[in-house]
């Protein structure tokens, strides 16, 4: 009797995980507030879901497997760049070049996840460094394709559904952003909250014990590694298909550099870390935006420097922290 | 064609003596703590600036202004690594690699906002101008005395780890941390001294490539890719690796730069991820 019911145990705490809080539902009901708040800010808004959505792919893998990643951006500026091109090239229909984009972000990361898996530490924060500056080098060489430093021009999207333009002042964009940035999230949230999703947090403390106690830790890797890209290809397409525009910059080493400082703001391995983290850190940019980004730059890190000292867990762990000391309190 | 071939391995070769220089003293440190620094390169722009400040704005001859390059870099170095980087030596390589890029963001930023974001002019002496030729072939002035003080400093560097008490603490903190404990060698103390003086290489390495590759504010990001995949190829700890790799690597930019110049930096970026492929430990390391 005591075997079963410590075998139910782990499946009672994924249940009680996947119960919906009050807090989330207000956290989702608040994304709607721009639309009758901030109408001004909407473009802005659509960029924070996008980010959002870049750095809840980040967290899949860094957060919950434990794989540090300097070249995240390879896999957004490839979505990117896909629903660019379809686009370019006559197709201007958005949800079926997001899937394109999606499928073809997880092809190349099915590809490299071979490689990624294979590796730790400094080997794999080197490897993951070279294969995006790689993409990054053959995205700039290949300029006949992808119009080199001067950006891709020419995409028209067609109307969502047919129906709503994509406009000035980023109302379809937002909406459209949001919605797929919340499917994404369903999908994360039952992935994090499976016996899969405890396989990861597994890898993630020990990545040797775990192939011991029947948990094969390089094919788990292979598959959130592959998720994670989709998500990553989706974020870019996103991008892609609400400005009409891509960039080098799209799969640059400062965009792996900002989404994973956004994250560890927010707080790595928690679902809403990388969301909180892009709400405040695109809400600041945009605030200091007048003065030199270089400038910015310095208020960035001596953020990290004090996160890292200070508030090992990010914003939402500090958080987390003073609630439980709150109770304990009271 | 010979000729041009025997010049792109002499200006490759040079600027890997550069790259070596700057990245020798990360490869130590990483191979003693398995801390990842990534503001090493910070370091050698605070080198490169002081040496602009002191030859552009208090007139110090070029050579004068070297040593003192060293000092500062290593000095503000040691107050960075008692104050901030000891409290992680225990925390993950992720921690490790935030704060440092932090650090990297803030000095890069502080660069710009005293020296602006343009190139820094440097006026070398005019016996360091200029080009002398030999059986036909030119070779650049500054660049054999680039390529003569990176070999005195390996002589050095190889002599003092190899034969001198400090060295051999150094060597036994490299191979094994907790067993040189265990023998009474203070590896806190070991890797301080180590990491000042890695660091004012470091600064060294930066006055020193002014010349040859520029400096701006920017530097210290720039660089940090340059330096990463001299240690990563090279293996951590390891002189004589990142001797080989960063001869390598400068011979290989150099001639990608030369031969297929609409390729960049594609090339090494390539070498560098199949290296690592095929030894994930770089080429000399052991762990």
């Amino acid at each position: 009797m005591v075997t079963s019911s410590a075998a139910l145990e782990p499946q009672r705490y994924l249940e009680t995980q996947i119960r919906w809080r009050p807090v989330e539902i207000a956290f989702w009901l608040a994304t709607l507030l721009p639309f009758v708040l901030t109408p001004n800010y909407l473009v802005l808004a659509s960029q924070i879901a996008i980010t959002a959505l870049f750095a809840l792919s980040l967290d899949l893998i860094l957060g919950y497997a434990g794989i540090v990643s300097l070249g995240h951006a390879a896999y957004f500026g490839f979505g990117s760049y896909t629903a660019g091109l379809i686009a370019k090239w006559g197709w201007g229909e958005p949800l079926t070049g997001l899937v394109i984009a999606a499928a073809a972000a997880g092809v190349l990361g099915y590809l490299t996840s071979f490689i990624i898996a294979r590796f730790r530490h400094l080997a794999l924060i080197m490897i993951t460094l070279g294969l995006g500056l790689l993409l990054a080098e053959a995205a700039n060489s290949a300029s006949w394709l992808t119009g080199g430093a001067d950006g891709l021009q020419g995409v028209r999207m067609w109307k969502l559904f047919g129906v709503f333009q994509f406009d000035l002042y980023g109302t379809t964009a937002y909406t459209y952003s949001l919605a797929v940035l919340f499917v994404c999230f369903l999908v994360a949230r039952r992935l994090i909250n499976s016996p899969f999703g405890l396989a990861l947090r597994g890898i993630r403390e020990n990545a040797i014990r775990m192939p011991a106690i029947g948990a094969p830790s390089r094919a788990h890797i292979r598959k959130v590694y592959t998720i994670a890209a989709v998500m990553a290809g989706v974020a870019g397409a996103l991008l892609a298909q609400t400005t009409e525009t891509v960039s080098l910059e799209t799969l640059s080493f400062a965009r792996s550099a900002d989404v994973l400082v956004i994250l560890i703001l927010g707080g790595a391995g928690r679902l809403y870390g990388g969301l909180v983290g892009a709400i405040i850190y695109m809400v600041a940019r945009d605030q200091f935006s007048g003065i030199n980004p270089q400038y910015w730059y310095f208020w960035i890190g001596t953020l990290l420097v004090a996160v890292v000292i200070f508030l090992p867990n990010g914003i939402l762990g500090g958080a987390a922290r003073l609630v439980r000391l709150g109770r304990s309190r009271a | 064609m010979i000729s041009s071939v025997f010049g792109v391995l002499f200006d490759g070769f040079a600027y890997g003596m550069l790259l070596f220089i700057l990245s020798v003293g990360l490869s130590v440190t990483l191979g003693m703590m398995n801390f990842v620094n990534l503001a090493h390169c910070s370091f050698a722009m605070l080198g490169g600036f002081v040496t602009v400040t002191l030859t552009n704005e208090l007139g110090w001859p070029f050579l004068a202004s070297l040593p003192l390059a060293f000092v500062s870099a290593a000095l503000v170095s040691v107050v960075f690594e008692r104050v901030l980087y000891r409290r992680l030596y225990r925390a993950s390589d992720l921690d490790q690699c935030l704060l440092t890029i932090g650090i990297v963001f803030v000095s890069v930023a502080v660069a710009a906002y005293i020296y602006g974001t343009i190139q820094q002019p440097l006026n070398l002496p005019s016996y360091l101008r200029g080009s002398v030729s030999v059986w036909g072939q030119s070779f650049g002035v500054y660049r054999l005395f680039l390529i003569a003080v990176s070999i005195a400093i390996t002589a050095v560097l190889v002599a003092a780890l190899e034969y001198t008490r400090f060295g051999a603490k150094v060597r036994a903190a490299v191979d094994n941390q907790r067993m040189a404990r265990g023998l009474g060698i203070d590896v806190d103390r070991v890797f301080a001294i180590t990491f000042a003086l890695g660091s004012g290489l470091a600064g060294l390495g930066g006055a020193l490539a002014i010349e040859i590759v520029g400096l701006d504010h920017a530097f210290a990001f720039t660089y940090l890719i340059y330096v990463l995949i001299v240690v990563a190829v090279g293996g951590l700890g390891s002189i004589a690796g990142s001797f080989v790799a960063a001869s390598l690597l400068g011979i290989s930019d150099m001639a990608g730069k030369y031969y297929f110049p609409e390729l960049g930096a594609f090339l090494i970026y390539f070498v560098m991820v199949a290296l690592l492929m095929w030894r994930p430990v770089g080429l000399f390391g052991r762990r």
